[in-house]
């Protein structure tokens, strides 16, 4: 009974999120276009899907994702775990917990590797460059961005350097690549940086640096704990325009 | 049916795909560097079942219902509609698609419970429940703004890399003197956006306009609309951090 409520609370709650498109593109379709909606029953089972999918997907998050981020965080930086790892005694502090930055570094390389997304926009820049911009090469490039930002946001979470110093002074370098790169490549590359932080990385990735915050002494999850996201959507666009220099001067060296 | 079958078959697919990476990962982890006895699996296996089930009805619902009829929507209103329902729409179509975007659902909660933990809101279900409401609501209004500015952009022809790093500018001034516990939700959030539900639409509307209009690039109009959509969420939260 407790879960035919609890249930019963959720799709209440997911309608009510999908509920503003819903309402928004019917009354355009009918008043601004003057049409029904074309395929009505189909668009009803459509929407029906989408409400039980996000309700699903939430609690999912909530049962696993979540848990799992914070138990990589705790389980990683857990002082017993320390006395284990190799070397960590000689190390700075900061450096000791080398485990955590190699897990980010692992999980940011390996997710948008098998994004279907990244993949579309790979080959898609592969067709618009004539083969200049080769499908691996872009791939690879985002996922290290990927890996190396998230791994670098876990250090700063750890020494409790302030966020937006290193996000200014990334967009800094940004600014510099563009006026350098081809132009080709300037769009692919800010693409790239929305593209790769999917709906199942984001809350894992957010986990992670909440469960982080909270395991290392003297780190508030508040003050600290954001800002992984913020950092793989910021890396990868520094690594592809970096990616498009490198294979515009190698083009130009083939070249006769 | 036997169609619909084959196309749910591919959508779990390719959710399984986006979370088969994040276990292989930590499997490995939790083998040859934890070594620890593994916790309690049944209840991370069942919520992962329901990650992927839920995932796979989402975008095969989106795909069955929310991009045909926005697609066509964008597509014939930015043919041919008049200027002001066109910022309607665009407003809408992203204050719309942000509300229902799954990873910001997400993030606003934890940001809701850190908060509350923190003493920064009061530590009730009802203030943790509006405090991530307004979040939500914060981010959906600078994504419609953001699309609307787009749009207006697109229309008048404003150079993109002059509006986006003046945009990064004020976001940098303005950091400096919001309160220090926003600026790290606040950030985030730029890249949370763009993401399921809003990045097809959003598209959708800038090559509709780009190739209503002469001389213009899709992909470049179609990529400035997404700059926007990151960017003004960081800057509208980090301004309702200072109001809350």
């Amino acid at each position: 009974m407790e879960i035919l409520a609890a249930s019963f609370r959720l799709v209440i709650d997911s309608g009510l999120d999908v509920l503003p498109i819903a309402v928004f593109l019917f009354v355009f379709q009918r008043i601004v276009i003057g049409k029904p909606m074309p395929g009505g029953r189909r668009i009803v089972v459509g929407f029906v899907f989408v409400v039980v999918g996000l309700g699903c997907f939430l609690v999912g998050l909530e049962q696993a994702l979540f848990p799992l981020g914070r138990l990589m965080a705790e389980q990683l930086t857990d002082p017993a775990f320390l006395a284990t790892s190799l070397f960590a005694a000689d190390l700075p502090s900061w450096a000791q917990y080398y485990w955590v930055y190699l897990f980010g570094l692992a999980i940011g390389i390996s997710t948008p590797l098998a994004e279907p997304a990244l993949i579309a926009v790979a080959l898609k820049a592969n067709e618009v460059s004539g083969g200049a911009i080769s499908v691996w090469g872009l791939r690879v490039a985002v996922a290290i961005g990927v890996g190396v930002g998230v791994s670098l946001g876990c250090i700063r979470i750890v020494t409790g350097f302030p966020l937006h110093y290193f996000i200014a002074a990334g967009y800094v370098v940004v600014v510099l690549q563009t006026l350098v790169s081809p132009r080709l490549i300037v769009p692919l590359a800010y693409d790239s940086g929305g593209v790769t932080t999917s709906t199942v990385t984001v809350p894992l990735v957010t986990a992670l640096g909440l469960g982080l915050s909270a395991a290392v002494p003297g780190r508030s999850s508040l003050l600290d704990g954001f800002g992984l996201v913020a950092f793989a959507s910021l890396f990868p666009i520094i690594a592809v325009l970096a990616y498009g220099q490198v294979s515009l001067i190698r083009g130009r060296r083939t070249a006769p | 049916m036997r169609e619909a079958l084959i196309a749910i078959g591919r959508d779990a697919l390719g959710s399984l795909r986006d979370l088969l990476p994040i276990v292989i990962v930590i499997s490995v982890f939790q083998i040859f560097v934890i070594q620890q006895p593994a916790a309690d699996l049944l209840p991370l296996a069942y919520g992962a079942l329901l990650v992927v089930a839920g995932l796979t009805l989402f975008i095969y619902g989106l795909r069955m219902a929310l991009y045909p009829v926005g697609e066509t929507l964008a597509y014939s209103l930015a043919k041919k509609g008049s200027v002001f329902w066109l910022m309607i729409f665009a407003f809408l179509l992203g204050f719309g698609t942000t509300i229902m975007e799954p990873a910001l659902i997400a993030v606003a909660a934890e940001a809701a419970d850190v908060a509350a933990l923190e003493g920064v809101i009061e530590q009730s279900e009802n203030a943790k429940w509006r405090y991530a409401l307004g979040l939500r609501l914060t981010v959906g209004v600078a994504v419609g703004v953001a699309l609307v500015l787009g749009v207006t952009r697109i229309l008048l022809n404003w150079s993109l890399p002059g509006m986006i790093i003046g945009g990064y500018i004020v976001v940098v001034l303005i950091t400096t003197v919001a309160p220090r516990e926003i600026i790290g939700i606040a950030y985030d959030s730029g890249g949370v956006t763009t993401s399921t539900v809003t990045v097809p639409l959003v598209t959708a509307l800038g090559v509709g306009l780009a190739s209503s209009i002469r001389d213009r690039n899709p992909m470049l109009d179609g990529f400035g609309l997404i700059a926007f959509a990151s960017l003004l969420p960081i800057l509208f939260v980090l301004v309702f951090g200072m109001l809350v």
